[in-house]
């Protein structure tokens, strides 16, 4: 829990106030799921605290680490900006009001449970952050995949795992040695 | 009441660690553990809870609170919840820091390029997977395929798009 260090974080790293109000409108927001498409949006596109690499570097270390993604890739965007005290700042603004509303409705949840419309807006707005998902992924691909080498394993690891649903970390250990030996020999 | 507590902690700081991937993998290990194991509620009392974290904002793996809530109350929450996030969050907060460290090197940078093509790609498979896994109907594809376009295309605010899709899916039923 060190305060941050000035040399190795980007150039003006954002306070613990702002980093805890992005990530609290995230929290808020992501209804449906695809958070960390949410969290592409508010810290990179938005914000600028991150270029496209680092978040993807972060993105893949959430998902390769044990532990829910969402929250994951929050603790790596808190520690890459404000060390442990970012971390947990993120934290509590991804968390907070979203607990607290779980709670009031997991109180509520007979009374819930008998409201007709709930199931069909749920589906639809859970069918609509897919797309968000999908518009991400597509986003990422435009901007930062330049090689056909690099379509290649960005494919392959999209169907291995979203599709022909093979375990993670398995296809990690054949497409990332693959992709760092193509990165590595092209310089 | 303080076995509960025990057992919750027990059960979801093990899951922590064993949720290589993403929650989503663990969540029948959860309903296992909660209704046939300690007999916190019923199955359907699950899937309430299973909704009710889906249609909140925020992490979908919040879903431990609700259960710690059901199992304990509130300490059960409080409780369910540190043993979920602890650990994992401590071994992501070290990591990260330990990354941070090498901003500078070449290597690095040479890394993260290599873990692009990666990343983007498990962008994509964690929409293909909810799409698989969901139930998924004419209009529900509609609403994924018109949504993915317009966020691509368009500077839209995405709560637009969800609140949208919810009311096509009210109005065309599901």
């Amino acid at each position: 829990m060190n305060p941050p260090r000035p040399a190795p974080i980007p150039d003006a790293p954002p306070t613990l106030k702002a980093l805890f109000l992005c990530f609290t409108v995230i929290g808020m927001q992501s209804f449906g799921g695809g958070l960390s498409s949410w969290m592409r949006r508010e810290v990179v596109q938005r914000r600028g605290w991150m270029e496209d690499p680092q978040f993807l570097g972060g993105l893949a270390l959430a998902q390769i680490a044990p532990g829910p993604n969402a929250v994951n890739l929050c603790v790596f965007i808190g520690t890459t900006l404000r060390g442990g005290s970012g971390a947990l700042v993120a934290l509590a603004g991804l968390m907070g009001l979203p607990i607290a509303l779980v709670l009031v409705l997991g109180g509520l949840y007979g009374w819930l449970h008998a409201l007709p419309g709930l199931a069909p807006i749920l589906g639809g707005m859970g069918a609509a952050a897919v797309g968000l998902n999908l518009a991400t992924g597509w986003r990422l691909t435009q901007r930062n995949l330049r090689s056909v080498s690099q379509f290649a394993i960005m494919v392959a690891t999209a169907v291995a795992v979203g599709w022909m649903d093979w375990p993670l970390l398995p296809v990690l250990l054949v497409v990332v040695p693959v992709s760092l030996a193509l990165s590595f020999w092209r310089g | 009441m303080f076995l509960s507590l025990w057992q919750l902690a027990l059960l979801f700081s093990a899951l922590s660690l064993l949720a290589v991937g993403g929650g989503n993998g663990v969540i029948p290990d959860m309903q296992r553990a909660s209704v046939d194991v300690h007999h916190w509620m019923n199955n359907s009392e699950f899937l309430d809870l299973f909704a009710i974290s889906r249609a909140s904002p925020g992490p979908g793996s919040l879903i431990v609170v609700l259960i710690g809530q059901k199992a304990a109350g509130l300490a059960g929450a409080l409780v369910a919840g540190m043993a979920m996030y602890t650990p994992s969050c401590v071994a992501v907060h070290l990591a990260s820091r330990a990354w941070r460290r090498f901003q500078a090197a070449t290597w690095r940078k040479q890394v993260e390029h290599a873990l692009m093509p990666v990343a983007v790609g498990l962008t994509y498979a964690s929409g293909l997977a909810l799409l698989r896994s969901t139930e998924h109907e004419w209009v529900a594809y509609g609403i994924t395929a018109g949504s993915a376009v317009i966020l691509a295309v368009s500077e839209l605010h995405p709560l637009a798009v969800l609140a949208a899709g919810a009311v096509i899916t009210l109005v065309l039923g599901s």
